[in-house]
């Protein structure tokens, strides 16, 4: 206990370290549960995908095509009318679709 | 080596005595150590996370969807193509798939109106995904009332809402039953939105494509790897696009971490100059100020790091979600799942700490080598 008394700096920097490290270890252990509860969870979402068929996240439903970025055409970005500046934020967010290879 | 122990447990005394002496100005230099970290890292687990979290769930999704498109655009469907792609050899299952848009003026959102594979719901009934029931404010018996193709109404009830833990599949997902969609958006039977297909071997899923492409080349295949992928790029792109941001704060820090360790103070001069008469040697006055700098970049990330941990995996990355929320309505709720990445951890301890130790060592440097005669006589 003296060896780390924090009435000398460098106990209390070990103390501090000690802490901080203790904390970051307690969250990063608590990960495998958290990942078992998420996988629960997430089963009731890959349930839904395979009796839906559906093919993207619900996440980004502001314009028709952010809503399903895997299924929606080539002219995206432009199809409200020609030379439309993109006004959407995850439109621009989204970065332009590469070609087939 | 106890000896040696010793002699850096007092050059550590010194070093937190010197960070005590001067808290104001440390704190400041710490606090933003601390945001850096925190930023940087709330990025890159929020990335991963969501990632993962796309990959994961689109591994049910359909092995190809096959669109139809006309003069470039994507058209309906007709039932022939189905039964000509179903012909395959490798293709265990065709079907056509029903899905369409709704823009819901009373609430300003844009729902998506499908068609669900199995289950559908009974004839005049929906089922409604949890954020649009929470936005709407309806529940099981309710009516969802909507304007069809003519500008009708076209009263739904309300008969299931899908389970809250899919809000990330299902946010502003209607799911009705095949005659409902067909009268509401005014289809003729016999069209389809598009084709998904099940294929019995996933290898042979590209090889596939190309006969589907081969007997109809007016489509266009998009595979499930491709959905996924699209899922990664989009949050790659998004990730770099934050840590491009971040990195102009990253600069800024190396600049306020330099000018703090550059400017030293005629007190901690003649400290110097103290020390040194006292018999320190140049290699002590170093290792003290490494210290320094050390415990402060230890601690900022440590501290950092949880604060990311916590704020992306407890408590639901807040401060992303104005970024992903865009000017959409309805966003849902959801819980990344936690991954620790020994690799990744390290990595952003080297991309912040490197930054503070490079601009803090020629300064440190410079004090160190200071003459102590020349100090104390200033």
């Amino acid at each position: 206990m003296a060896l780390f008394s924090a009435r000398r700096g460098s106990g209390l920097a070990a103390w501090l370290l000690a802490g901080s490290l203790a904390c970051l270890l307690l969250v990063l252990l608590d990960a495998s549960r958290m990942t078992e509860e998420r996988a629960r969870e997430r089963a009731q979402g890959c349930a839904l995908v395979a009796r839906v068929g559906l093919t993207d996240l619900a996440l980004l439903n502001e314009a028709r095509y952010t809503r399903h970025l895997s299924q929606a055409d080539r002219h995206a970005a432009f199809q409200d009318h020609p030379g439309a500046l993109e006004h959407f934020p995850s439109g621009s967010l989204a970065g332009p679709p590469r070609p087939s290879p | 080596m106890n000896a040696w122990i010793e002699r850096q447990r007092g050059i550590i005394d010194t070093a937190v005595a010197n960070l005590r002496r001067r808290k104001a100005r440390y704190l400041g230099l710490f606090l933003a150590y601390v945001l850096l970290v925190f930023l940087l890292a709330s990025v890159v687990l929020f990335g991963d996370g969501m990632r993962r979290e796309a990959r994961l769930l689109l591994e049910e999704a359909p092995e190809l969807v096959v669109q139809r498109l006309t003069a470039g655009r994507h058209d309906l469907m007709p039932a022939q193509w189905l039964q000509r792609i179903a012909g395959l050899r490798g293709v265990t299952a065709a079907e056509g798939r029903l899905w369409g848009y709704y823009h819901d003026a009373a609430v300003g959102a844009n729902l998506t109106l499908q068609v669900p594979r199995e289950a559908p719901p009974a004839a005049g009934g929906v089922h409604l995904g949890a954020t649009l029931a929470r936005l709407r404010g309806l529940s099981p018996g309710d009516v969802l009332s909507l304007r069809d193709h003519a500008g009708r109404p076209y009263a739904f009830v309300v008969e299931a809402l899908l389970d809250s833990r899919s809000e990330l599949v299902s946010a502003d997902l209607v799911l009705l039953g095949e005659a409902d969609f067909r009268a509401f958006f005014g289809i003729a039977e016999g069209l389809y939105t598009d084709a998904a297909l099940r294929v019995a071997n996933p290898l042979e899923t590209r090889t596939l494509a190309e006969k589907v492409l081969a007997r109809l080349p007016a489509a266009r295949v998009i595979s499930r790897e491709e959905m996924r992928r699209t899922y990664d790029a989009v949050f790659n792109w998004r990730q770099g696009l934050s840590l491009m941001v971040l990195s102009v704060l990253l600069a800024a820090f190396a600049l306020l971490a330099w000018d703090k360790a550059s400017g030293l103070s005629a007190e901690e001069r003649r400290e110097i100059g103290i020390l040194k008469a006292l018999g320190w040697d140049s290699g002590d006055v170093l290792a003290m100020k490494l210290w320094e700098g050390a415990l402060l970049s230890l601690l900022a990330f440590l501290l950092g790091y949880t604060l990311a941990w916590l704020h992306v995996y407890y408590a639901g990355a807040p401060l992303f979600e104005p970024v992903l929320k865009g000017w959409s309505v309805l966003y849902p709720r959801f819980a990344l799942a936690p991954e620790v990445d020994i690799s990744r951890i390290v990595s952003l301890a080297l991309l912040t700490v490197l930054p503070y130790v490079a601009a803090t060592l020629v300064p440190v440097w410079r004090a160190a080598t200071l003459d102590p005669d020349a100090v104390m006589r200033e």
